[in-house]
C-alpha cells in the first residue's frame, strides 16, 4: 500500500518539478521535489519502505529529464542511505537532520550528475556548475526541506497510524 | 334676535375679508411664523420617527434583496473576469500561432506540425523541454524545431503522444552556422547558463558584430538557413587556432509555448563516414 501510494505522489511531484518548479529558477539552480519528498520520507520514524520510494523516485525523474538513465536513481540512493543513517543516529532532532540530509543529499545526486554528464561529453564548466547550479539549488532544497518534512509527517501519520497500548 | 345674528355674521365675514386682506397684503407673516413653527417643528419630528419605525419595518426584506443582488453582481463580475482571462489567453495563443502560420507560408519549403511545450526537463544541467505531439503524429528523432523567430533545437527522444526536444542552449548541443555577410562557418555550443557561444570561427575571418548566424546545413544535423541570431561580441587571441563570438538568440528560451516541428528533414547519420580506428 505505501509502495504503490508513492507512484501517484511521485509521478504529481515530477509534473509538478517538470511544469513549474523548472521555470521558476535561483540563478540556474531550481529545487528538486522527489529529493525533498525521498529525504523527508525516509526520516520518518515509522516508514519502513524508504527504498521503494527512492527507486520510484528516481524513475519518475528520469521520465521528465534527459540526465542519462539511472544517474538520479544512483544519487537518490546514496541521499536514502545516509538519510537511514541519520535517522538512527539524530532522530530526536527530525528537522536538523532533515536539512543536514538535503544539503548532502542535494550536493552527492547534483555532483553525480554532473560528472555523468561531463562522461557523456556535455561541455559544462564545473566552477559555473557550481556557483551558477549546485549552489543556488543546495539554497532553494533546503528552503523547502522543511515544509516538505511536514508533508511527509502528515503522510505517514496517516499510512502509518501510530499504536495504541491498553 | 334674528337681526342680531345677521350682524353677527357680517361682522364676522368683514374680519375674515380683513384677515384674509392682511395676508395677502403680508402683513400676517409673522403671525402665520410664530404659529406654524411649532406646527412643522412637531410634524417634522413625527415624520422622522414614523420613517425610521417603517425602515425599521421594511429593512430586513431590502436587505435580503440586496445581498441577493450583490452576490448576483459579484458572480456576474467573476465570470466576466475569467472570459477576459480566457480570452486574452486565446488572443495571446491566437498571436502566436498568426506568428508561426507566417513563418511557414514563408518558407513553404518544408512542412510543420506545430506543438505545445508542456514542461521543462527537471534537471538544471540540462536545456531540453518536453512537447505534445510524439510518434503518432509523425515525429521523429533528429526533427528540427523553430519557432517563427528562429531555431530552437531538435527532436531528441519521441514517445508515442510527446517528444523531447534538445534545446540549442543545451551544453551538449553543437549547431554548424555560418555567419552574414562574412560568410565564416563555425560551431555553435550551447553553455550551462542558457547562452550560446560560436567557436571555431577561422582566424582570418572578419567577424563583426551584429553579423547573422544561420545554419549552415554542414553535418546534415539541421537544414540550412534557419536564423539563429546575432553576433554580440567576438574575442581573437593572436596565439590561438580560432576565434570565438557571444551570440544574441533571436529565440526568447524562457518563454516558449508553442513551437514548429519540421517534419519533411530527414537528418543524416554521419556517423558510419567518421574514419574508425583500426584495432591491433
Amino acid at each position: 500500500m505505501t509502495t504503490l501510494i508513492s507512484i501517484p505522489i511521485m509521478g504529481i511531484l515530477a509534473i509538478l518539478q517538470s511544469s513549474i518548479v523548472s521555470r521558476l529558477p535561483l540563478l540556474h539552480g531550481t529545487a528538486d521535489l522527489i529529493l525533498l519528498m525521498i529525504v523527508a520520507w525516509a526520516l520518518q520514524k515509522r516508514v519502513d519502505t524508504p527504498w521503494q520510494w527512492c527507486i520510484i523516485g528516481g524513475l519518475m525523474f528520469n521520465i521528465v529529464s534527459a540526465v542519462p538513465f539511472g544517474i538520479p536513481l544512483l544519487g537518490y540512493a546514496l541521499t536514502t542511505a545516509i538519510a537511514l543513517l541519520l535517522r538512527r543516529r539524530v532522530w530526536q532532532v527530525p528537522v536538523l537532520a532533515m536539512i543536514l540530509v538535503t544539503f548532502l543529499g542535494t550536493l552527492i545526486s547534483q555532483s553525480i550528475t554532473l560528472l555523468a554528464l561531463r562522461v557523456v561529453g556535455s561541455s559544462i564548466s564545473i566552477p559555473q556548475a557550481l556557483n551558477l547550479v549546485m549552489l543556488p539549488s543546495l539554497l532553494m532544497n533546503i528552503l523547502f526541506a522543511v515544509p516538505a518534512y511536514s508533508l511527509a509527517s502528515e503522510l505517514a501519520d496517516w499510512l502509518y497510524p501510530e499504536e495504541i497500548k491498553v | 334676535m334674528t337681526f342680531s345674528r345677521s350682524l353677527q355674521s357680517i361682522v364676522f365675514i368683514l374680519i375674515a375679508l380683513g384677515i384674509v386682506g392682511l395676508a395677502l397684503g403680508g402683513y400676517l407673516t409673522p403671525v402665520s411664523r410664530i404659529l406654524l413653527d411649532p406646527v412643522v417643528t412637531a410634524q417634522t419630528w413625527i415624520a422622522t420617527r414614523y420613517q425610521a419605525i417603517q425602515d425599521f419595518v421594511s429593512a430586513p426584506q431590502d436587505t435580503i434583496r440586496l445581498r441577493q443582488r450583490n452576490a448576483e453582481l459579484e458572480a456576474e463580475i467573476s465570470r466576466l473576469q475569467t472570459q477576459v482571462i480566457e480570452l486574452q489567453q486565446q488572443l495571446s495563443v491566437t498571436n502566436i500561432l498568426s506568428a508561426l502560420v507566417d513563418f511557414a507560408r514563408a518558407n513553404p519549403e518544408n512542412t510543420y506540425q506545430a506543438a505545445s511545450v508542456i514542461g521543462y526537463d527537471a534537471s538544471p544541467f540540462v536545456r531540453y523541454v518536453l512537447i505534445n505531439l510524439g510518434s503518432d503524429q509523425g515525429l521523429r528523432r533528429g526533427m528540427p524545431v523553430v519557432t517563427q523567430a528562429g531555431l530552437v533545437g531538435r527532436v531528441a527522444a519521441v514517445t508515442a503522444s510527446a517528444a523531447r526536444v534538445q534545446l540549442i542552449t543545451d551544453p551538449a548541443s553543437s549547431v554548424n552556422v555560418r555567419l552574414q555577410p562574412s560568410g565564416a562557418q563555425a560551431v555553435l555550443t550551447g553553455q550551462i547558463t542558457g547562452d550560446v557561444l560560436l567557436d571555431m570561427i577561422p582566424q582570418e575571418a572578419n567577424v563583426q558584430t551584429g553579423e547573422l548566424v544561420l545554419t549552415s546545413g554542414l553535418g546534415g544535423g539541421y537544414p540550412p538557413d534557419l536564423l539563429i541570431g546575432q553576433v554580440s561580441s567576438t574575442r581573437s587571441q593572436a596565439q590561438a587556432l580560432f576565434q570565438s563570438a557571444t551570440i544574441q538568440t533571436v529565440v526568447d528560451f524562457s518563454q516558449l509555448e508553442i513551437v514548429l516541428v519540421i517534419t519533411n528533414f530527414q537528418p543524416i547519420d554521419t556517423e558510419p563516414l567518421l574514419p574508425q580506428e583500426e584495432t591491433p
